[in-house]
């Protein structure tokens, strides 16, 4: 600790360059954090799917639909604890394209909860929504978004599901749940599917989607084999598959959001190590003769090492502690875009990750300066100011 | 820390060679010295001459091709380069002709630096270095930066950073090379006052008659020896 006035000092010799290295620093890093809230974004539904739980879709696409007269012949399957069926419904609220969110009828409300534990719901609310047939339960985020409470009526059009008469569709806000765990999805909107097919103008008798639960998750590829076996050859034949592996599915049709994000950290990180190391090793070039009087003093080749890479550490960590903080900020305050990324936080294991980066790219910045500065004969260096 | 005859460096047959590329430079030959404790030595010489080989040598920031450095009866020439770190950390102030104070740090902070390798508290450097600035008359001047000081000024504050330790030995590289006659005299003043009435054993190398006159013995060298008579 006593040597921190001299690493301090060491920073604050040429102040613009500090400056301009701590803000390539704080960018690198901001955008560390802002990329890992994205990728969690994408992958979140992986890391918190169930694993006893089964997508049963249509073989060929997800957006070809299946008939809800399966669902009947899905619970008897053996192993199979629970099924429920849901539609992409698309619902836009009063008429605006950005007011978009995902909206889903659900075939069998009394299953929901049993299905999706992650999702919290009071009972007395629960008991609303099995008793109103136009009732919807609407997650906390998308409630806040556009400041709905229970009671309110809301008016929503699909551009895919229109309704017999026309008109828009309308929902009743019975509950708000809440997620079990910090990531949990609620910018979700789920209404009843009876509502739903009664209403719509076309496709009565068709969902887009089966949600399984199973009995055991050992047994799960068993359990998918048997479903599509079931309707194999059928005009509606299905493919099965664990929840995680469907999410993650659908987050490859953008691309591999983990590949895209090394590539471009890399590039970032690389281009941020030349910058460090290059005002390192100015720093220490120009410090050659106060180097060698530190070590006629008497620091040893240690300490001067052990100064330099600290010096090194303290600029890359005040840079990118800082750029982690501004993206964990940002995150904090939400999605920037929830009708397409609902989950939207910085998670603690990325930050640990980035605080690992902070040292090491202080470590490797640092460490031919440092080196250069712990050889450097001492005659030698006091000649340079003669 | 002296040897029992009273000597504080003794200097046996010590040559110093560089080599550049092919060439080797052979700027101390067979060089004897000895410097009683207490003494305020100067040596003087040509430039070129090996002055500031042999202050180097004596101050354990550079190594003999061959011979004895033995200070106070230690062998710093077989000292390992952690081992002469230490040492010098502990018996050797430095005074070097441009100051090479640290600019980013104010008197104090560059006072302290020799300090921050002992263990004593904050309050207790504090302590040292005060004392320290005190003797060299600049208790006014602590919290200024070197570039708000004069010449003469960051010279003295060289001065308390190398005594602030209570070095056995001060060694003193042009001192007053960088400065004008007055604060050069003011300088070297404190010098002498500090052989005189702090017992420090001083080595100075110097090109000025002037300054040598305040020294209590003078040596010349030339050509890799030392003699008493100056170089023609």
């Amino acid at each position: 600790m006593k040597f921190f006035t001299l690493v301090w000092a060491g920073l604050k010799r040429k102040k613009l360059r500090t400056s301009l290295t701590l803000l390539s620093v704080f960018v690198a890093f901001l955008l560390f954090g802002l990329l890992c809230a994205i990728k969690e974004a994408f992958t979140a539904g992986v890391s918190l799917a169930g694993a006893d739980r089964l997508i049963v879709r249509h073989k060929v696409s997800l957006i070809m639909n299946l008939p809800e007269s399966y669902r009947a012949r899905i619970e008897k399957i053996p192993g199979v604890a629970a099924v429920l069926s849901f539609t992409w419904f698309n619902g836009v609220y009063q008429n605006e394209p950005r007011n978009f969110f995902g909206s889903f009828p659900v075939s069998d409300p009394a299953k929901f909860f049993q299905i999706y534990p992650e999702y919290l719901l009071p009972e007395d609310q629960l008991e609303a929504w099995l008793k109103t047939r136009t009732g919807a339960i609407v997650g906390r985020t998308l409630a806040e978004r556009f400041g709905w409470k229970i009671g309110d009526r809301i008016p929503l059009t699909s551009p895919i599901w229109p309704r017999k008469n026309g008109g828009a569709w309308e929902f009743d806000v019975v509950g708000i749940y809440d997620g079990a765990k910090k990531g949990t999805d609620t910018s979700g909107f789920y209404f009843r599917y009876d509502y739903f097919d009664e209403g719509r103008a076309r496709g009565e008798g068709l969902v887009g989607w089966y949600g399984v639960k199973i009995e055991d998750p050992d047994h799960a590829a068993e359990v998918a084999a048997a479903i599509d076996a079931e309707f194999a050859n059928s005009p509606y034949e299905t493919k099965s598959e664990p929840e995680g592996a469907f999410i993650q599915g659908f987050a490859q049709q953008i691309g591999d959001i983990g590949t895209i994000l090394i590539a471009i950290l890399s590039a970032v990180f690389f281009t941020i190590l030349l910058v460090a190391g290059n005002t390192m090793a100015q720093s220490v070039r120009e410090r050659t003769e106060e180097l060698g009087v530190l070590k006629a003093m008497g620091f040893s080749n240690g300490l001067v090492l052990t100064i330099v890479l600290l010096e090194s550490c303290l600029l890359t960590a005040l840079g990118g502690l800082t750029g982690l903080g501004a993206a964990w900020l940002i995150a904090a305050r939400g999605s920037p875009v929830p009708n397409m990324l609902p989950v939207f936080y910085l998670p603690l294991q990325y930050v640990g990750i980035g605080v690992g980066l902070v040292l090491a790219l202080g470590l490797v910045a640092g460490i031919v300066p440092a080196l250069q500065a712990m050889r450097l004969q001492i005659a030698v260096a006091l000649r340079r100011n003669a | 820390m002296t040897a029992n005859n009273g000597t504080l460096v003794r200097v046996q047959g010590v040559d110093k060679i560089f080599r550049r590329g092919s060439e080797e430079i052979h700027v101390l030959k067979g060089l004897n010295l000895e410097v009683p404790k207490g003494e305020f030595l100067a040596l003087m010489g040509p430039s070129g001459s090996g002055k500031s080989t042999l202050l180097n040598l004596i101050g354990g920031l550079d190594r003999p091709t061959r011979g004895v450095v033995e200070i106070g009866g230690e062998r710093i020439d077989q000292m390992s380069d952690r081992e002469l770190a230490a040492w010098r950390s502990r018996h050797v102030g430095l005074v070097f002709q441009f100051y090479n104070l640290l600019p980013v740090l104010n008197a104090h902070r560059n006072v302290e630096l020799p300090l921050l390798l002992t263990h004593l508290t904050k309050a207790e450097r504090s302590k040292h270095v005060d004392t320290a600035l005190k003797v060299v008359g600049l208790s006014h001047r602590a919290r200024h930066y070197p570039r708000t000081l004069s010449g003469g000024e960051q010279q003295r504050v060289g001065i308390a950073r190398a005594i602030v330790t209570d070095p056995t030995l001060l060694l003193c590289d042009e001192p007053t090379g960088d400065l004008d006659r007055k604060s050069g005299d003011e300088v070297l003043s404190l010098l002498q006052a500090l052989s005189r009435e702090h017992g420090k054993t001083i080595i100075m190398v110097t090109h000025d008659p002037h300054a040598s006159a305040r020294a209590t013995r003078t040596l010349h060298l030339d050509k890799g020896q030392l003699t008493d008579e100056p170089v023609k």
